[in-house]
């Protein structure tokens, strides 16, 4: 297990090199230069060199390359074109407030989801069912923007029981929250339906029923626990659209996370903060991955490593 | 080995489980295509999901009859109306009829999402067939290509290369196809490498019949179901994603009626004008509904075994 953790992490770090080269050597081969951004519309010539020079943009790109993936290791970013912080201070300053909203959404998504889609495959083709699945199918084609702001008209501006947007108290996080899980809990709710629809036709489900064995346990332990594989790697998979969601979440509740920095840093052709942040949720993204994959081990005593 | 050690080998399981049996006949096939159509319309929901999207097309091709207007010229004396006679879902804060930018946002998202799994389809077909086809070092390369690709959630990477790439309609269009053509790249090399294997094909090598007339006659037509089901799907994917990306100001850029940007500049008169973005949220529901009834009952109907 111990060895298998380290394989898979030292696995990562190809990808996570590739992601870095195709970022910087992409963001580099595009129009408009990044000094010009910077230095603004009155610079002179010679101020637009200084910053070039500055930036090392006067390099060749290989040595730019180099110097980005050496201040890389000692988790240098560089600093922001448009606020001259360093990249890595801002991403911290709002890594944990897309994380709070990330941990809470798909909180609220299993809790939600994985009970629906267990009593929807109990009782299939019922009307508990097709509640279920209607309502997963209106979560996966409903845009979250437009659901964000259509749970503002109705609880911020009629009823004025929550706030609109903005971050501090726990009514702050409640309309985002209950976004960005929207989206999710109609995945994981769809997945538990047809993974626990599967395994409730198998035979060792007939024949803990026919020992006699209540009803719950066959569900909670026989059917469940072997359900849960795909219902995990849905979990996990979704962890990575709700980064996506947060981005869009963010924008309309103006939460101060991540995503709203990436949204403002394309906006503003900061080209060191995107690269950073960018970088920052791909990272994100493959530990979350990896994290999923250790969790099988746990859940199925069948899967083994080697 | 004796259990799938990994996600991947999950993921690749699962996708061997749903291969349908293929038929190396073109008449079985088409036969068994009938009867999946027969099936389909059976199904009252993906049925609804085909009136929806026929909806959408009718009013894309229609704009101009539907709605003669210009849906861009700005009309200040009368912005930010609630839905009158005249008005029916009212008006933005240019004073532009909504109703009429939402008409003609269906133009917009539906030439965006056609051109997305155009992209799509196009890069990543050709690709997933190589790399299952051939094998070795291609493979490999394209494989590790995708990785880093798929390391990334879709929206995020689409929002990444516009970052790159700029805003407007057709870096949209880009942006999202790049974004999808790792899924289909995956999706075709899974169904390959099952049918790479099959007798059929085996004969058809072994009485000398040129790779790319066995890719095309042989290994194409077993691979189409699980490419129309994705398809389908994709192009409620790609509405979406659009949507999102002109919510951000970073997709289609106005005065172009765009479902997304007509929300996003919406947001800011929430408080007094719910109703400008009410109403273009609407349409990209539903036809995001559409595409998912249909291809929900796309693949019911064609591949009753796949899970996706």
């Amino acid at each position: 297990m111990f060895q298998y953790t380290i394989r898979r992490l030292i696995s990562t770090i190809p990808v996570l090199i590739g992601i870095s080269l195709l970022l910087f050597v992409m963001l580099r081969a595009l129009p408009g230069d990044p000094a010009l951004v910077l230095a603004g519309q009155m610079a002179s010539p010679e101020d637009i060199e200084l910053i070039r020079v500055q930036l090392g943009l006067d390099q060749p790109i290989h040595v730019q390359y180099a110097k980005f993936m050496s201040r890389l290791a000692v988790l240098d970013l560089g600093r922001s074109a448009r606020t001259q912080n360093p990249v890595m201070e801002e991403i911290w300053a709002r890594l944990p407030n897309t994380f709070l909203l990330a941990t809470t959404a798909i909180t609220l998504a299993c809790l939600l989801g994985i009970p629906a889609g267990i009593v929807a495959a109990v009782k299939p083709y019922t009307r508990v069912d097709y509640l279920v699945t209607s309502f997963s199918l209106f979560g996966i084609s409903m845009p979250v923007f437009w659901l964000g702001l259509m749970l503002v008209v109705v609880f911020s501006v009629t009823l004025q029981w929550l706030p609109a947007g903005g971050i501090g108290t726990w009514k702050h996080v409640v309309l985002p929250t209950v976004t960005l899980a929207s989206f999710v809990v109609a995945f994981i709710a769809r997945m538990t339906r047809s993974s626990m629809m599967e395994v409730l036709s198998q035979d060792y489900i007939t024949t803990a029923r026919s020992k006699g064995l209540m009803e719950k346990v066959v569900i909670v332990k026989h059917a469940l626990r072997n359900a849960l594989i795909p219902i995990i790697t849905v979990v996990g998979l979704q962890f990575g659209s709700l980064l996506g969601g947060a981005v869009l979440t963010e924008t309309v509740f103006a939460w101060p996370g991540m995503g709203r920095l990436i949204v403002d840093s394309i906006l503003a052709r900061d080209y060191p903060m995107i690269q950073g942040s960018i970088l920052i949720f791909g990272l994100l993204y493959i530990l979350v991955n990896l994290i999923v994959d250790l969790i099988y081990a746990y859940v199925d005593p069948r899967i083994h490593y080697d | 080995m004796a259990f799938p050690s990994s996600k991947e080998e999950l993921r690749k399981e699962k996708m061997q489980d749903s291969d349908r049996q293929p038929n190396g006949t073109k008449g079985a096939s088409e036969s068994q295509f009938r009867k999946g159509l027969a099936k389909l319309l059976r199904n009252r929901m993906a049925v609804f999901g085909g009136i929806l999207i026929l909806g959408y097309l009718v009013t894309a091709l229609l704009a101009p009859v539907l709605y003669p207007g210009n849906p861009s010229a700005p009309n200040l004396m009368r912005s930010l109306e609630r839905p009158s006679l005249e008005h029916p879902l009212g008006t933005d804060e240019l004073g532009r009829s909504i109703l009429g930018r939402v008409i003609y946002g269906s133009r917009v998202s539906l030439m965006i999402s056609i051109g997305v799994v155009c992209v799509g389809l196009l890069v990543g077909v050709p690709l997933g067939l190589v790399s299952g086809y051939y094998g070795g070092k291609v493979d490999f390369i394209l494989q590790r290509i995708t990785d880093m690709l798929l390391a990334f959630p879709g929206f995020l990477l689409a929002l990444a290369l516009v970052a790159i790439l700029g805003v407007g309609i057709n870096n949209t269009v880009i942006s999202i196809g790049i974004s999808m053509v790792p899924i289909y790249i995956r999706l075709v090399r899974g169904c390959v490498l099952s049918v790479r294997e099959q007798v059929y094909v085996e004969a058809a090598r072994a009485v000398g019949t040129r790779d790319l007339k066995i890719l095309k006659r042989h290994i194409l037509p077993n691979v189409m179901v699980p490419i129309i089901v994705q398809t389908s799907l994709g192009m409620g994917t790609a509405i979406l994603f659009a949507a999102g990306l002109g919510f951000l100001g970073i997709g289609v850029q106005p005065p172009t009626p765009e479902w997304g940007a007509m929300l996003g500049s919406g947001r800011g008169y929430i408080f007094n004008s719910p109703h400008v973005a009410t109403f273009p949220g609407i349409a990209i529901f539903l036809a995001v509904l559409g595409f998912n009834l249909l291809g929900d009952g796309l693949r019911d109907a064609l591949d009753p075994r796949s899970k996706i």
